[in-house]
């Protein structure tokens, strides 16, 4: 138990995907302008990412492991991920079609997102097993949904700032976004200070 | 051979599987979607200004198709739009009650005194933040053009530091007024065209010292009235749509001229009684 609560912790706070892993700064910029759409893309990433890392780490230990065919992962990946976003996007559209609104334009963006995939391979490169992995992709994707919603309140709290002309835009939201990161450098050695692992 | 072979099945394989599996859910989780619901969509203007109610045409016309939503909300649209929409959706066509934006606000550059020398945003929501703006009124028109940039339709100018409403522009969709820090602008009925030009509710005394277009809550337009269909609420004048017969007496009576009539001449939808009178609009 200690063990997965430990993974949760680490991957929510001390390895986040975005803030420390630097995957999936497209949407971390894009998305976050506004609260609600920062956790619609949140909790569509957390979605996939359980879903695809439970299927690509099945794929990878059924077929490319044992063939030794580990230079394939990455294309296999990209393939089974576009696969299970459409077909999530087709039965959530039939047996959820509120929640099918809720994401709106969300659902297609994840499908070219780094941290899907980045997640799902370092699932499988740091060698966990099954239960394991399907909890390190939902730490991640919690920790994206996290990184999402904080910069969703800083951006709104600079649109009221007087930002000097140059840096206006972009600038000043990648200054922001180093030093969220740089603040969640202080998680560092947090799960292993409380758990002891 | 088993070399390169392997990888290629393995590929071919997983994209074979995924391809079927897709199709299949495809076909058996396919959401029929309403036909109605394009060409509802197709009668829409376009616009997305949100006068209906809802998030944009392509809302509105969901609702439309999947609810009982009036068939009359598309204000920009007016008649042909809706007698198009309920012939699609086999409903009886409901007329579209015309709106159109009115500014209650006479004061201008040369009437409305001012109690600072602004030099801050030219926004009217920035400068009604800063101490309720630079003008002596705190009610009036600040003349910053916040409406003016919220219209969709370029119905809206700034004339003399007064917001003016082009009629034959505005489509009555209310953008403005909700833009519109003061809530000097707001939506009324087409065909009731007399209105008190001026928010302020203090007394006589106080409007005039800070506007000298103002309503000072004399009574003259209420005792006019024939039809009690001008009241004074407070210190401020206000009218009754429904009882006025548009003849004018009210606005004649005024004698600060804040009581206006909003037509421009040539407007097909003027109350015959009013065909052959000239707007009569008192000049500031």
């Amino acid at each position: 138990m200690a063990f997965y609560l430990a993974l949760l912790l680490d991957t929510i706070l001390v390895s986040n995907v975005v803030l420390a892993q630097f995957l999936g700064i497209c949407p971390f910029l894009g998305v976050s302008k506004k609260l609600d759409s920062a956790v619609g893309m949140g909790l569509s990433v957390t979605c996939v990412l359980v879903i695809s890392t439970a299927v690509t780490w099945l794929i990878n230990h059924a077929f490319l492991a044992p063939n030794n065919l580990g230079y394939l992962q990455t294309l296999v990946f990209i393939l089974v991920i576009a696969f299970l976003v459409q077909l999530l996007e087709i039965s959530m559209k039939k047996f959820i079609p509120s929640l099918h609104r809720a994401l709106g334009i969300y659902r297609p963006l994840i499908t070219t997102n780094c941290a899907v995939l980045g997640v799902t391979i370092s699932a499988v490169d740091e060698g966990l097993d099954f239960l394991p992995s399907l909890v390190f992709a939902l730490g991640s994707g919690l920790g994206f949904l996290l990184a999402m919603v904080l910069f969703a309140g800083v951006r709104g709290k600079m649109e009221r700032c007087n930002i000097p002309q140059s840096f206006r835009g972009m600038p000043i939201t990648l200054i922001a976004a180093s030093i969220v990161a740089m603040a969640f450098m202080g998680f560092s050695g947090l799960a292993d200070g409380i758990f002891g692992i | 051979m088993q070399e390169f072979l392997m990888p290629v099945l393995l590929l071919v394989g997983i994209g074979l599987v995924a391809g079927i599996i897709l199709v299949l859910a495809a076909k058996f989780m396919a959401v029929s979607k309403d036909e109605k619901y394009e060409l509802v969509r197709a009668m829409l203007p376009g616009a997305n200004c949100g006068a209906c109610g809802f998030a944009g045409c392509d809302d509105y016309a969901n609702k439309l198709v999947s609810g009982d939503v009036p068939a009359n909300l598309c204000i920009p649209g007016g008649d042909t739009v809706v007698k198009g929409i309920s012939s699609i959706l086999g409903k009886e066509a409901v007329d579209v009650v015309p709106m159109t934006a009115v500014v209650a606000c006479t004061g201008g550059c040369n009437t409305v005194e001012e109690k600072m020398d602004y030099r801050g945003r030219p926004s009217c929501v920035a400068a009604s933040l800063f101490y309720q703006g630079q003008l002596a009124c705190d009610h009036g028109c600040l003349g910053f053009g916040d409406c003016v940039k919220a219209c969709k339709f370029g119905a809206l100018s700034i004339q003399n530091g007064l917001a003016v409403v082009d009629k034959k522009r505005c489509t009555g969709c209310g953008r403005c007024a909700d833009a519109c820090p003061r809530k000097v602008i707001y939506m009324r009925p087409h065909a009731s065209h007399i209105h008190v030009a001026c928010i302020n509710p203090e007394s006589g005394k106080k409007v005039l010292k800070e506007c000298k277009q103002g309503c000072i809550g004399c009574h003259k337009c209420e005792k006019v009235c024939p039809t009690g269909a001008i009241k004074l609420h407070g210190h401020l004048a206000w009218t009754f749509p429904e009882k006025c017969i548009h003849c004018y007496a009210c606005v004649e009576a005024c004698p600060v001229g804040v009581i206006h009539s909003c037509f421009y001449s040539g407007d097909e939808n003027q109350p015959d009684l009013l065909k052959n009178q000239e707007p009569v609009v008192k000049e500031a």
